[in-house]
Protein backbone atom coordinates (compact mmCIF):
# COMPACT_ATOMS: atom_id res chain seq x y z
CA UNK A 1 0.00 0.00 0.00
CA UNK A 2 2.77 2.65 0.93
CA UNK A 3 4.85 2.04 -1.51
CA UNK A 4 1.75 2.55 -4.24
CA UNK A 5 0.92 5.82 -2.43
CA UNK A 6 4.20 6.76 -3.39
CA UNK A 7 3.76 5.92 -6.81
CA UNK A 8 0.59 7.99 -6.74
CA UNK A 9 2.38 10.93 -5.61
CA UNK A 10 5.23 10.81 -7.80
CA UNK A 11 2.76 10.70 -10.37
CA UNK A 12 0.86 13.84 -9.22
CA UNK A 13 4.37 15.66 -9.82
CA UNK A 14 5.02 14.62 -13.29
CA UNK A 15 1.50 15.89 -13.57
CA UNK A 16 2.71 19.44 -13.76
CA UNK A 17 6.28 18.52 -15.68
CA UNK A 18 4.70 16.37 -18.72
CA UNK A 19 2.37 16.23 -21.12
CA UNK A 20 -1.26 15.33 -20.03
CA UNK A 21 -1.31 11.80 -22.53
CA UNK A 22 1.83 10.66 -19.95
CA UNK A 23 0.24 11.64 -17.34
CA UNK A 24 -3.12 9.46 -17.89
CA UNK A 25 -0.95 6.59 -18.91
CA UNK A 26 0.66 6.49 -15.70
CA UNK A 27 -2.33 6.58 -13.40
CA UNK A 28 -3.97 3.89 -15.61
CA UNK A 29 -0.99 1.80 -14.93
CA UNK A 30 -0.74 2.38 -11.46
CA UNK A 31 -4.68 1.60 -11.21
CA UNK A 32 -5.06 -0.83 -13.10
CA UNK A 33 -2.70 -3.38 -11.94
CA UNK A 34 -4.09 -1.97 -8.25
CA UNK A 35 -7.79 -2.86 -9.48
CA UNK A 36 -6.77 -6.52 -10.67
CA UNK A 37 -4.42 -7.20 -7.57
CA UNK A 38 -7.17 -8.64 -5.97
CA UNK A 39 -7.82 -10.94 -7.82
CA UNK A 40 -4.14 -12.57 -8.14
CA UNK A 41 -3.77 -12.47 -4.55
CA UNK A 42 -6.74 -14.52 -3.84
CA UNK A 43 -6.17 -17.16 -6.51
CA UNK A 44 -2.08 -16.74 -5.79
CA UNK A 45 -2.45 -17.99 -2.04
CA UNK A 46 -5.95 -20.37 -2.63
CA UNK A 47 -5.71 -21.32 -6.48
CA UNK A 48 -2.43 -21.08 -7.62
CA UNK A 49 -0.22 -22.19 -4.41
CA UNK A 50 -2.50 -25.17 -3.66
CA UNK A 51 -2.21 -26.31 -7.13
CA UNK A 52 1.73 -26.32 -7.27
CA UNK A 53 2.26 -27.60 -3.75
CA UNK A 54 -0.75 -30.48 -4.70
CA UNK A 55 2.01 -31.14 -7.24
CA UNK A 56 4.74 -31.63 -4.07
CA UNK A 57 2.60 -33.89 -1.90
CA UNK A 58 1.85 -35.86 -4.76
CA UNK A 59 5.67 -37.25 -4.93
CA UNK A 60 5.39 -38.06 -1.10
CA UNK A 61 3.36 -40.90 1.36
CA UNK A 62 1.44 -38.33 3.51
CA UNK A 63 -0.96 -38.44 6.38
CA UNK A 64 -3.35 -36.20 7.99
CA UNK A 65 -0.68 -36.23 10.95
CA UNK A 66 1.91 -34.46 8.03
CA UNK A 67 4.71 -37.59 8.45
CA UNK A 68 6.13 -38.00 4.92
CA UNK A 69 8.42 -39.55 3.32
CA UNK A 70 9.59 -38.73 -1.07
CA UNK A 71 8.82 -41.57 -3.38
CA UNK A 72 8.81 -40.20 -6.41
CA UNK A 73 6.21 -40.74 -8.68
CA UNK A 74 5.25 -44.04 -6.84
CA UNK A 75 1.94 -42.57 -6.28
CA UNK A 76 1.44 -42.24 -9.94
CA UNK A 77 2.62 -45.74 -10.64
CA UNK A 78 0.38 -47.15 -8.34
CA UNK A 79 -2.99 -44.78 -9.43
CA UNK A 80 -2.35 -46.26 -13.19
CA UNK A 81 -2.28 -50.02 -11.84
CA UNK A 82 -5.43 -48.86 -9.52
CA UNK A 83 -8.30 -50.98 -10.65
CA UNK A 84 -10.53 -48.88 -9.04
CA UNK A 85 -9.07 -45.31 -10.37
CA UNK A 86 -10.15 -47.38 -13.85
CA UNK A 87 -13.28 -47.60 -13.02
CA UNK A 88 -13.99 -43.90 -12.03
CA UNK A 89 -12.98 -43.15 -14.72
CA UNK A 90 -15.03 -45.13 -16.57
CA UNK A 91 -17.93 -43.78 -14.75
CA UNK A 92 -16.79 -40.35 -15.22
CA UNK A 93 -16.77 -40.53 -19.07
CA UNK A 94 -20.05 -42.83 -19.22
CA UNK A 95 -22.09 -40.09 -17.11
CA UNK A 96 -20.55 -37.05 -18.92
CA UNK A 97 -21.49 -38.81 -22.72
CA UNK A 98 -25.28 -39.80 -21.62
CA UNK A 99 -25.83 -36.04 -19.79
CA UNK A 100 -23.72 -34.05 -22.12
CA UNK A 101 -24.65 -34.75 -25.79
CA UNK A 102 -28.42 -35.02 -25.68
CA UNK A 103 -28.19 -31.88 -23.18
CA UNK A 104 -26.79 -29.36 -25.60
CA UNK A 105 -28.27 -30.83 -28.50
CA UNK A 106 -31.65 -30.24 -26.44
CA UNK A 107 -30.83 -26.56 -25.97
CA UNK A 108 -29.88 -25.93 -28.89
CA UNK A 109 -32.83 -26.85 -30.90
CA UNK A 110 -34.82 -25.07 -27.79
CA UNK A 111 -32.94 -21.96 -28.13
CA UNK A 112 -34.51 -22.16 -32.02
CA UNK A 113 -37.61 -22.42 -30.93
CA UNK A 114 -37.87 -19.87 -28.09
CA UNK A 115 -35.88 -17.24 -30.52
CA UNK A 116 -38.46 -17.60 -33.06
CA UNK A 117 -40.88 -14.79 -33.49
CA UNK A 118 -44.05 -15.63 -33.80
CA UNK A 119 -43.95 -17.31 -29.94
CA UNK A 120 -45.98 -16.23 -27.31
CA UNK A 121 -45.43 -16.51 -23.85
CA UNK A 122 -41.54 -16.01 -24.45
CA UNK A 123 -41.17 -14.79 -20.62
CA UNK A 124 -42.55 -18.07 -19.23
CA UNK A 125 -40.83 -20.29 -21.39
CA UNK A 126 -37.19 -19.08 -20.80
CA UNK A 127 -38.17 -19.03 -16.81
CA UNK A 128 -39.73 -22.44 -17.27
CA UNK A 129 -36.86 -24.10 -18.66
CA UNK A 130 -34.17 -22.46 -16.85
CA UNK A 131 -35.44 -22.96 -13.27
CA UNK A 132 -33.55 -25.94 -12.44
CA UNK A 133 -30.67 -24.37 -12.66
CA UNK A 134 -31.53 -23.01 -9.37
CA UNK A 135 -31.43 -25.75 -7.27
CA UNK A 136 -28.67 -27.39 -5.39
CA UNK A 137 -26.62 -30.71 -6.52
CA UNK A 138 -27.75 -31.95 -3.31
CA UNK A 139 -31.79 -30.84 -3.40
CA UNK A 140 -31.40 -32.19 -7.33
CA UNK A 141 -29.69 -35.53 -6.31
CA UNK A 142 -32.51 -36.09 -3.31
CA UNK A 143 -35.47 -35.60 -5.44
CA UNK A 144 -34.24 -37.72 -8.23
CA UNK A 145 -33.22 -40.34 -5.68
CA UNK A 146 -36.72 -40.38 -4.84
CA UNK A 147 -37.91 -40.42 -8.27
CA UNK A 148 -35.80 -42.99 -9.46
CA UNK A 149 -36.39 -45.11 -6.26
CA UNK A 150 -37.06 -48.99 -7.39
CA UNK A 151 -39.98 -49.65 -5.45
CA UNK A 152 -42.15 -46.31 -4.76
CA UNK A 153 -40.22 -44.21 -7.43
CA UNK A 154 -42.73 -42.47 -9.42
CA UNK A 155 -40.52 -43.03 -12.29
CA UNK A 156 -40.95 -47.39 -12.08
CA UNK A 157 -44.96 -46.27 -11.69
CA UNK A 158 -45.10 -44.26 -14.98
CA UNK A 159 -43.10 -46.99 -16.63
CA UNK A 160 -45.00 -49.85 -15.57
CA UNK A 161 -47.84 -47.72 -17.76
CA UNK A 162 -46.08 -49.47 -20.63
CA UNK A 163 -45.50 -52.13 -19.47
CA UNK A 164 -41.73 -52.31 -17.93
CA UNK A 165 -41.07 -54.08 -14.76
CA UNK A 166 -39.79 -51.83 -12.22
CA UNK A 167 -35.87 -51.29 -12.69
CA UNK A 168 -33.23 -51.32 -9.59
CA UNK A 169 -31.56 -48.02 -10.75
CA UNK A 170 -29.75 -47.47 -7.92
CA UNK A 171 -28.33 -51.59 -7.99
CA UNK A 172 -26.84 -51.15 -11.76
CA UNK A 173 -24.07 -49.19 -13.50
CA UNK A 174 -26.47 -48.49 -16.00
CA UNK A 175 -29.33 -47.35 -14.22
CA UNK A 176 -27.20 -45.01 -11.88
CA UNK A 177 -25.50 -43.35 -15.03
CA UNK A 178 -28.65 -42.73 -16.15
CA UNK A 179 -29.94 -41.71 -13.14
CA UNK A 180 -27.35 -39.49 -12.30
CA UNK A 181 -27.17 -38.16 -16.22
CA UNK A 182 -30.87 -36.98 -15.67
CA UNK A 183 -29.81 -34.87 -12.63
CA UNK A 184 -27.35 -33.31 -14.85
CA UNK A 185 -29.45 -32.55 -17.71
CA UNK A 186 -32.28 -31.46 -15.47
CA UNK A 187 -30.41 -28.71 -14.09
CA UNK A 188 -28.10 -27.53 -17.02
CA UNK A 189 -30.28 -27.81 -20.41
CA UNK A 190 -32.14 -24.52 -19.76
CA UNK A 191 -29.03 -22.98 -18.55
CA UNK A 192 -27.32 -23.71 -21.47
CA UNK A 193 -30.79 -23.04 -23.95
CA UNK A 194 -30.26 -19.45 -22.84
CA UNK A 195 -26.63 -19.30 -23.43
CA UNK A 196 -27.36 -19.90 -27.06
CA UNK A 197 -30.15 -17.58 -27.05
CA UNK A 198 -28.17 -15.31 -25.93
CA UNK A 199 -26.11 -15.72 -28.51
CA UNK A 200 -28.78 -16.01 -31.45
CA UNK A 201 -30.47 -12.54 -30.56
CA UNK A 202 -27.44 -11.22 -30.56
CA UNK A 203 -26.99 -11.36 -34.23
CA UNK A 204 -28.17 -8.32 -35.79
CA UNK A 205 -31.65 -8.58 -37.74
CA UNK A 206 -29.72 -6.83 -40.74
CA UNK A 207 -27.06 -9.07 -41.26
CA UNK A 208 -30.15 -11.36 -42.30
CA UNK A 209 -31.91 -8.75 -44.19
CA UNK A 210 -28.28 -7.86 -46.38
CA UNK A 211 -28.10 -11.37 -46.84
CA UNK A 212 -31.83 -11.27 -48.20
CA UNK A 213 -31.31 -8.83 -50.54
CA UNK A 214 -28.45 -10.51 -51.84
CA UNK A 215 -30.32 -13.50 -52.35
CA UNK A 216 -29.59 -15.81 -50.02
CA UNK A 217 -32.03 -18.97 -48.94
CA UNK A 218 -32.59 -19.30 -45.45
CA UNK A 219 -30.39 -22.78 -45.48
CA UNK A 220 -27.86 -20.70 -46.47
CA UNK A 221 -28.26 -17.75 -44.19
CA UNK A 222 -28.56 -20.63 -41.26
CA UNK A 223 -24.91 -21.99 -42.71
CA UNK A 224 -23.12 -18.73 -43.42
CA UNK A 225 -24.54 -16.78 -40.64
CA UNK A 226 -26.45 -18.09 -37.24
CA UNK A 227 -23.72 -21.54 -37.56
CA UNK A 228 -20.74 -19.11 -37.26
CA UNK A 229 -21.96 -16.30 -35.13
CA UNK A 230 -23.39 -18.55 -32.32
CA UNK A 231 -20.16 -20.73 -32.28
CA UNK A 232 -17.98 -19.17 -29.81
CA UNK A 233 -21.01 -19.93 -27.00
CA UNK A 234 -21.15 -23.19 -28.53
CA UNK A 235 -17.41 -23.88 -28.03
CA UNK A 236 -17.91 -22.26 -24.41
CA UNK A 237 -20.45 -24.91 -23.36
CA UNK A 238 -18.78 -27.53 -24.43
CA UNK A 239 -16.03 -26.57 -22.59
CA UNK A 240 -17.68 -25.65 -19.43
CA UNK A 241 -19.88 -29.17 -19.87
CA UNK A 242 -16.44 -30.79 -20.18
CA UNK A 243 -15.05 -29.12 -17.16
CA UNK A 244 -17.97 -29.78 -15.20
CA UNK A 245 -18.86 -32.85 -15.85
CA UNK A 246 -15.42 -34.53 -14.99
CA UNK A 247 -15.62 -33.02 -11.95
CA UNK A 248 -19.31 -34.51 -11.00
CA UNK A 249 -19.39 -35.31 -6.96
CA UNK A 250 -22.48 -34.54 -5.41
CA UNK A 251 -24.97 -36.47 -7.78
CA UNK A 252 -22.87 -39.48 -7.42
CA UNK A 253 -22.00 -38.91 -4.05
CA UNK A 254 -25.73 -38.66 -2.72
CA UNK A 255 -27.25 -41.17 -5.41
CA UNK A 256 -25.13 -43.86 -5.22
CA UNK A 257 -23.69 -43.15 -1.24
CA UNK A 258 -20.86 -42.95 0.30
CA UNK A 259 -18.11 -44.75 -1.95
CA UNK A 260 -19.86 -44.87 -5.01
CA UNK A 261 -22.40 -47.86 -3.89
CA UNK A 262 -21.69 -51.66 -3.66
CA UNK A 263 -20.27 -52.09 -7.44
CA UNK A 264 -18.68 -48.74 -7.22
CA UNK A 265 -21.24 -48.19 -10.19
CA UNK A 266 -21.26 -44.27 -8.90
CA UNK A 267 -17.67 -43.63 -8.39
CA UNK A 268 -16.26 -40.75 -10.52
CA UNK A 269 -12.92 -39.50 -9.89
CA UNK A 270 -13.51 -36.69 -8.01
CA UNK A 271 -15.87 -38.70 -5.31
CA UNK A 272 -12.72 -41.21 -5.24
CA UNK A 273 -10.06 -38.20 -4.93
CA UNK A 274 -12.66 -36.81 -2.35
CA UNK A 275 -12.87 -40.45 -0.06
CA UNK A 276 -8.79 -41.27 -0.91
CA UNK A 277 -8.43 -37.33 0.72
CA UNK A 278 -10.80 -37.33 3.03
CA UNK A 279 -11.78 -40.15 4.73
CA UNK A 280 -8.62 -41.94 4.12
CA UNK A 281 -6.64 -39.63 4.57
CA UNK A 282 -3.81 -40.74 2.08
CA UNK A 283 -3.10 -37.01 1.03
CA UNK A 284 -0.57 -38.19 -1.38
CA UNK A 285 -2.13 -40.44 -3.24
CA UNK A 286 -5.17 -38.06 -3.67
CA UNK A 287 -3.13 -35.18 -4.90
CA UNK A 288 -1.62 -38.12 -7.69
CA UNK A 289 -5.21 -38.55 -8.62
CA UNK A 290 -5.96 -34.58 -8.66
CA UNK A 291 -3.17 -33.67 -10.78
CA UNK A 292 -4.43 -37.03 -12.96
CA UNK A 293 -7.56 -35.54 -12.95
CA UNK A 294 -6.33 -32.20 -13.91
CA UNK A 295 -4.47 -33.29 -17.24
CA UNK A 296 -7.33 -34.92 -18.53
CA UNK A 297 -9.51 -32.43 -18.02
CA UNK A 298 -7.11 -30.93 -20.26
CA UNK A 299 -6.60 -32.97 -23.00
CA UNK A 300 -9.89 -33.58 -23.37
CA UNK A 301 -10.98 -29.94 -23.08
CA UNK A 302 -9.04 -29.74 -26.00
CA UNK A 303 -10.19 -32.84 -27.96
CA UNK A 304 -13.31 -31.13 -27.52
CA UNK A 305 -12.36 -28.08 -28.53
CA UNK A 306 -10.76 -29.45 -31.47
CA UNK A 307 -13.98 -31.35 -32.82
CA UNK A 308 -15.82 -27.86 -32.31
CA UNK A 309 -13.66 -25.97 -34.16
CA UNK A 310 -13.92 -28.38 -37.28
CA UNK A 311 -17.48 -28.24 -37.02
CA UNK A 312 -17.43 -24.92 -38.01
CA UNK A 313 -14.70 -25.40 -40.62
CA UNK A 314 -16.67 -27.98 -42.42
CA UNK A 315 -19.31 -25.37 -42.93
CA UNK B 1 -37.76 -14.87 -39.20
CA UNK B 2 -40.72 -12.92 -40.42
CA UNK B 3 -43.58 -15.33 -40.77
CA UNK B 4 -46.03 -12.46 -41.55
CA UNK B 5 -49.13 -14.02 -43.01
CA UNK B 6 -49.11 -17.52 -41.62
CA UNK B 7 -51.79 -18.31 -39.24
CA UNK B 8 -50.63 -18.87 -35.84
CA UNK B 9 -52.13 -22.30 -35.59
CA UNK B 10 -50.33 -23.91 -38.04
CA UNK B 11 -49.00 -27.49 -37.44
CA UNK B 12 -45.60 -26.57 -37.02
CA UNK B 13 -46.35 -23.81 -34.70
CA UNK B 14 -48.31 -26.45 -32.95
CA UNK B 15 -45.91 -28.86 -32.37
CA UNK B 16 -43.48 -26.02 -31.28
CA UNK B 17 -45.98 -25.13 -28.39
CA UNK B 18 -46.19 -28.88 -27.59
CA UNK B 19 -42.17 -29.63 -27.11
CA UNK B 20 -42.25 -25.89 -25.28
CA UNK B 21 -44.79 -28.04 -23.17
CA UNK B 22 -43.84 -30.64 -22.16
CA UNK B 23 -40.11 -29.02 -21.14
CA UNK B 24 -41.44 -26.96 -19.03
CA UNK B 25 -43.77 -29.67 -17.59
CA UNK B 26 -40.43 -31.52 -17.11
CA UNK B 27 -38.28 -28.43 -15.76
CA UNK B 28 -41.39 -27.94 -13.16
CA UNK B 29 -42.45 -31.55 -11.90
CA UNK B 30 -39.49 -32.16 -9.71
CA UNK B 31 -40.72 -28.91 -7.36
CA UNK B 32 -44.31 -29.94 -7.79
CA UNK B 33 -42.94 -33.60 -6.51
CA UNK B 34 -41.11 -32.37 -4.26
CA UNK B 35 -43.83 -30.64 -2.36
CA UNK B 36 -46.17 -33.32 -2.87
CA UNK B 37 -43.69 -36.08 -1.37
CA UNK B 38 -42.67 -33.14 1.49
CA UNK B 39 -46.42 -33.03 2.61
CA UNK B 40 -47.82 -36.50 2.56
CA UNK B 41 -47.64 -38.74 5.37
CA UNK B 42 -44.38 -41.29 4.86
CA UNK B 43 -47.04 -44.28 4.81
CA UNK B 44 -48.55 -42.26 1.84
CA UNK B 45 -45.26 -42.25 -0.25
CA UNK B 46 -44.38 -46.11 0.72
CA UNK B 47 -47.17 -47.25 -1.78
CA UNK B 48 -48.05 -47.96 -4.82
CA UNK B 49 -49.38 -46.14 -6.74
CA UNK B 50 -47.19 -42.71 -5.49
CA UNK B 51 -48.90 -40.07 -4.19
CA UNK B 52 -49.23 -37.23 -6.82
CA UNK B 53 -51.04 -34.20 -4.96
CA UNK B 54 -50.10 -32.58 -1.96
CA UNK B 55 -50.85 -34.06 1.31
CA UNK B 56 -51.93 -32.71 4.62
CA UNK B 57 -48.88 -33.73 6.71
CA UNK B 58 -46.30 -30.60 5.79
CA UNK B 59 -45.94 -29.22 9.07
CA UNK B 60 -45.25 -32.29 10.97
CA UNK B 61 -42.84 -33.49 8.38
CA UNK B 62 -41.13 -30.03 8.98
CA UNK B 63 -41.29 -30.44 12.76
CA UNK B 64 -39.08 -33.84 12.33
CA UNK B 65 -36.71 -31.40 10.33
CA UNK B 66 -36.17 -28.96 12.95
CA UNK B 67 -35.15 -32.24 15.20
CA UNK B 68 -32.64 -33.86 13.16
CA UNK B 69 -31.02 -30.22 12.03
CA UNK B 70 -30.43 -27.13 13.30
CA UNK B 71 -32.78 -25.70 9.74
CA UNK B 72 -32.63 -21.98 10.73
CA UNK B 73 -28.64 -22.04 12.07
CA UNK B 74 -27.82 -23.68 8.65
CA UNK B 75 -30.26 -21.10 6.66
CA UNK B 76 -28.39 -18.22 8.35
CA UNK B 77 -24.82 -19.80 7.32
CA UNK B 78 -25.77 -19.89 4.18
CA UNK B 79 -27.43 -16.33 4.19
CA UNK B 80 -24.39 -15.22 5.66
CA UNK B 81 -21.89 -17.00 3.64
CA UNK B 82 -23.81 -16.14 -0.07
CA UNK B 83 -24.08 -12.42 1.06
CA UNK B 84 -20.68 -11.72 2.32
CA UNK B 85 -19.40 -13.16 -1.15
CA UNK B 86 -21.62 -11.31 -3.55
CA UNK B 87 -21.24 -8.37 -2.03
CA UNK B 88 -17.40 -8.66 -2.45
CA UNK B 89 -17.50 -10.54 -5.61
CA UNK B 90 -19.47 -7.35 -7.27
CA UNK B 91 -16.98 -5.05 -5.86
CA UNK B 92 -13.60 -6.49 -6.95
CA UNK B 93 -15.01 -8.09 -10.08
CA UNK B 94 -16.44 -5.13 -11.37
CA UNK B 95 -13.26 -2.91 -10.32
CA UNK B 96 -11.28 -5.47 -12.50
CA UNK B 97 -13.20 -5.79 -15.47
CA UNK B 98 -12.80 -1.66 -15.44
CA UNK B 99 -9.69 -1.62 -15.08
CA UNK B 100 -8.85 -4.30 -18.26
CA UNK B 101 -11.90 -2.70 -20.34
CA UNK B 102 -11.12 0.69 -20.24
CA UNK B 103 -7.57 1.09 -18.64
CA UNK B 104 -4.53 0.82 -20.48
CA UNK B 105 -1.46 -0.78 -18.86
CA UNK B 106 1.09 -3.18 -19.64
CA UNK B 107 1.13 -7.25 -19.98
CA UNK B 108 -3.33 -6.53 -19.68
CA UNK B 109 -3.69 -8.83 -22.45
CA UNK B 110 -1.95 -11.30 -20.78
CA UNK B 111 -2.85 -10.94 -17.73
CA UNK B 112 -6.81 -11.30 -19.13
CA UNK B 113 -6.04 -14.40 -21.11
CA UNK B 114 -4.35 -15.49 -17.52
CA UNK B 115 -7.60 -15.22 -15.91
CA UNK B 116 -9.74 -16.92 -18.61
CA UNK B 117 -7.27 -19.77 -18.02
CA UNK B 118 -7.99 -20.06 -14.27
CA UNK B 119 -11.07 -20.91 -15.09
CA UNK B 120 -10.05 -24.07 -16.94
CA UNK B 121 -8.45 -25.31 -13.50
CA UNK B 122 -10.96 -27.75 -11.75
CA UNK B 123 -11.46 -26.40 -7.98
CA UNK B 124 -10.55 -29.58 -7.08
CA UNK B 125 -6.99 -29.92 -8.08
CA UNK B 126 -5.58 -27.66 -5.12
CA UNK B 127 -8.45 -29.10 -2.36
CA UNK B 128 -5.74 -31.02 -0.01
CA UNK B 129 -3.57 -27.91 0.47
CA UNK B 130 -5.86 -25.68 0.78
CA UNK B 131 -7.69 -27.60 3.07
CA UNK B 132 -4.31 -27.29 4.87
CA UNK B 133 -4.29 -23.50 4.65
CA UNK B 134 -7.56 -23.49 6.41
CA UNK B 135 -6.53 -25.52 9.16
CA UNK B 136 -2.98 -23.49 9.82
CA UNK B 137 -5.38 -20.40 9.64
CA UNK B 138 -7.60 -21.87 12.52
CA UNK B 139 -10.31 -21.66 9.77
CA UNK B 140 -11.51 -24.77 9.41
CA UNK B 141 -15.31 -25.38 10.88
CA UNK B 142 -15.13 -21.30 10.52
CA UNK B 143 -17.45 -19.72 7.53
CA UNK B 144 -14.25 -17.78 6.60
CA UNK B 145 -13.15 -20.65 4.90
CA UNK B 146 -15.52 -20.35 2.07
CA UNK B 147 -16.20 -16.49 2.26
CA UNK B 148 -12.09 -15.46 1.60
CA UNK B 149 -11.34 -18.03 -1.15
CA UNK B 150 -14.85 -16.90 -3.15
CA UNK B 151 -14.47 -13.14 -2.27
CA UNK B 152 -12.97 -12.55 -6.02
CA UNK B 153 -13.66 -14.92 -9.25
CA UNK B 154 -11.98 -15.51 -12.92
CA UNK B 155 -15.51 -15.67 -14.55
CA UNK B 156 -17.00 -12.49 -12.61
CA UNK B 157 -13.58 -10.34 -13.56
CA UNK B 158 -14.48 -12.07 -17.54
CA UNK B 159 -17.99 -10.43 -17.23
CA UNK B 160 -17.74 -7.48 -16.02
CA UNK B 161 -15.29 -6.56 -18.45
CA UNK B 162 -16.86 -8.23 -21.28
CA UNK B 163 -20.40 -5.64 -20.31
CA UNK B 164 -18.27 -2.47 -19.03
CA UNK B 165 -16.10 -2.95 -22.91
CA UNK B 166 -19.82 -3.23 -24.56
CA UNK B 167 -21.72 -0.52 -22.79
CA UNK B 168 -19.74 2.16 -21.44
CA UNK B 169 -18.61 4.76 -24.52
CA UNK B 170 -14.68 5.81 -24.20
CA UNK B 171 -16.26 9.37 -24.62
CA UNK B 172 -17.89 9.23 -21.91
CA UNK B 173 -14.73 8.68 -19.39
CA UNK B 174 -12.75 10.89 -21.03
CA UNK B 175 -15.19 13.78 -20.28
CA UNK B 176 -15.02 12.77 -16.91
CA UNK B 177 -11.37 12.70 -16.89
CA UNK B 178 -11.51 16.26 -18.51
CA UNK B 179 -13.60 17.49 -15.35
CA UNK B 180 -10.91 16.14 -13.50
CA UNK B 181 -12.34 12.79 -12.00
CA UNK B 182 -10.13 10.27 -10.46
CA UNK B 183 -9.92 6.50 -12.45
CA UNK B 184 -11.65 5.43 -9.36
CA UNK B 185 -14.14 8.17 -9.34
CA UNK B 186 -14.80 7.19 -12.86
CA UNK B 187 -15.36 3.54 -11.73
CA UNK B 188 -17.61 5.09 -8.70
CA UNK B 189 -19.52 7.47 -10.43
CA UNK B 190 -19.81 6.57 -14.00
CA UNK B 191 -18.95 2.94 -14.54
CA UNK B 192 -21.01 1.45 -11.50
CA UNK B 193 -24.50 3.05 -12.30
CA UNK B 194 -24.89 2.36 -15.83
CA UNK B 195 -23.61 -1.48 -15.30
CA UNK B 196 -26.05 -2.44 -12.88
CA UNK B 197 -28.70 -5.30 -15.11
CA UNK B 198 -24.59 -6.64 -15.46
CA UNK B 199 -24.25 -6.41 -11.66
CA UNK B 200 -27.47 -7.71 -10.74
CA UNK B 201 -26.98 -10.33 -12.91
CA UNK B 202 -24.26 -11.34 -11.76
CA UNK B 203 -24.92 -10.79 -8.00
CA UNK B 204 -27.59 -13.38 -8.69
CA UNK B 205 -25.58 -16.09 -10.25
CA UNK B 206 -23.39 -15.45 -7.37
CA UNK B 207 -25.28 -15.84 -4.67
CA UNK B 208 -26.73 -18.79 -6.35
CA UNK B 209 -23.69 -20.72 -7.02
CA UNK B 210 -22.74 -19.75 -2.82
CA UNK B 211 -25.81 -21.03 -1.77
CA UNK B 212 -25.23 -24.27 -3.75
CA UNK B 213 -21.99 -25.42 -3.03
CA UNK B 214 -21.57 -28.27 -1.78
CA UNK B 215 -18.00 -29.72 -2.02
CA UNK B 216 -16.02 -27.26 -0.03
CA UNK B 217 -18.11 -26.57 2.56
CA UNK B 218 -18.68 -30.50 2.84
CA UNK B 219 -14.70 -30.84 3.66
CA UNK B 220 -13.99 -27.79 5.76
CA UNK B 221 -17.07 -27.05 7.66
CA UNK B 222 -17.08 -30.34 9.84
CA UNK B 223 -19.01 -28.97 12.96
CA UNK B 224 -23.09 -29.11 12.67
CA UNK B 225 -22.77 -25.24 14.15
CA UNK B 226 -21.15 -24.15 10.49
CA UNK B 227 -23.08 -26.25 8.29
CA UNK B 228 -24.64 -24.67 5.50
CA UNK B 229 -28.25 -25.82 4.24
CA UNK B 230 -26.71 -28.46 1.82
CA UNK B 231 -24.60 -29.51 3.51
CA UNK B 232 -27.41 -30.05 6.61
CA UNK B 233 -29.55 -31.41 3.91
CA UNK B 234 -27.30 -34.01 3.42
CA UNK B 235 -26.97 -34.60 6.52
CA UNK B 236 -31.06 -34.96 6.89
CA UNK B 237 -30.34 -37.69 3.67
CA UNK B 238 -27.67 -39.60 5.07
CA UNK B 239 -29.85 -40.64 8.25
CA UNK B 240 -30.05 -43.78 9.40
CA UNK B 241 -33.76 -44.00 8.53
CA UNK B 242 -34.58 -42.60 5.42
CA UNK B 243 -38.41 -40.58 6.04
CA UNK B 244 -38.60 -39.55 2.15
CA UNK B 245 -41.95 -37.66 3.75
CA UNK B 246 -39.26 -35.76 6.48
CA UNK B 247 -35.89 -35.14 3.68
CA UNK B 248 -38.08 -33.88 1.12
CA UNK B 249 -39.73 -31.11 3.36
CA UNK B 250 -36.68 -30.13 4.27
CA UNK B 251 -35.33 -30.23 0.57
CA UNK B 252 -38.81 -27.97 -0.18
CA UNK B 253 -37.83 -25.39 2.74
CA UNK B 254 -34.68 -25.00 1.81
CA UNK B 255 -35.26 -24.75 -1.87
CA UNK B 256 -37.89 -21.88 -1.13
CA UNK B 257 -35.51 -19.42 -0.28
CA UNK B 258 -33.71 -19.41 -3.09
CA UNK B 259 -36.54 -19.46 -5.73
CA UNK B 260 -38.04 -16.77 -3.91
CA UNK B 261 -35.02 -14.55 -4.54
CA UNK B 262 -34.90 -15.94 -8.28
CA UNK B 263 -38.74 -15.34 -9.19
CA UNK B 264 -38.50 -11.69 -7.71
CA UNK B 265 -35.30 -11.00 -9.90
CA UNK B 266 -35.77 -13.71 -13.23
CA UNK B 267 -36.99 -10.94 -15.40
CA UNK B 268 -33.92 -8.72 -15.02
CA UNK B 269 -31.92 -12.09 -14.64
CA UNK B 270 -32.42 -13.75 -17.84
CA UNK B 271 -32.68 -10.23 -19.55
CA UNK B 272 -29.41 -9.77 -18.22
CA UNK B 273 -28.27 -12.96 -19.74
CA UNK B 274 -30.03 -13.28 -22.87
CA UNK B 275 -29.46 -9.68 -24.00
CA UNK B 276 -27.10 -7.76 -21.10
CA UNK B 277 -24.00 -9.17 -21.94
CA UNK B 278 -23.59 -9.14 -25.81
CA UNK B 279 -25.28 -6.02 -26.59
CA UNK B 280 -23.19 -5.01 -29.79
Amino acid sequence: MASNLEVNKKSAITVTSTKKTLKQTTKDHISGYLYIAPFFIIFGVFGLFPIVFTAFISLHKWNILGTREFIGFKNYQLLFTDPLFWKALGNTFSIWVISTLPQLFLALVLAFILNSAFLKGKQFFRLAVFLPNITSVVAVAIIFGAIFGEKYGVLNYLLSFIGIDPINWKGSYFGTHVAIASMVMWRWTGYNTIIYLSALQSISKDLYEAATIDGASKMQQFFYITIPMIRPMVIFTVILSTIGGMQIFAEPQMFAGAGGGALDQGLTMTLYLYEEAFVRNSFGYSSALAWVLFLIIVLFSLVNLFITNRIKSAE
Amino acid sequence: MNEVGVKWYSPGKLFTYLVLIIISILSIFPFYWMFVIGSNHTSAINKFPPAFIPGASFFQNAQNVFINIDFFKAIMNSVVTSTAITVSVLFFCSLAGFAFAKLEFKGKKWLFVFIIATMMVPAQLGIIPSYMIMAKLGWIDSLNAVIVPGMVNAFGVFWMRQYIGATIPNELLDAGRIDGCSNFKLYYAVVLPSVRPALATLGLITFMNVWNDFLWPLVVLKDRSVHTIQIALKTLNGAYYQDYAMILAGTFMATLPILIVFLMFSKQFIAGLTEGSVKH
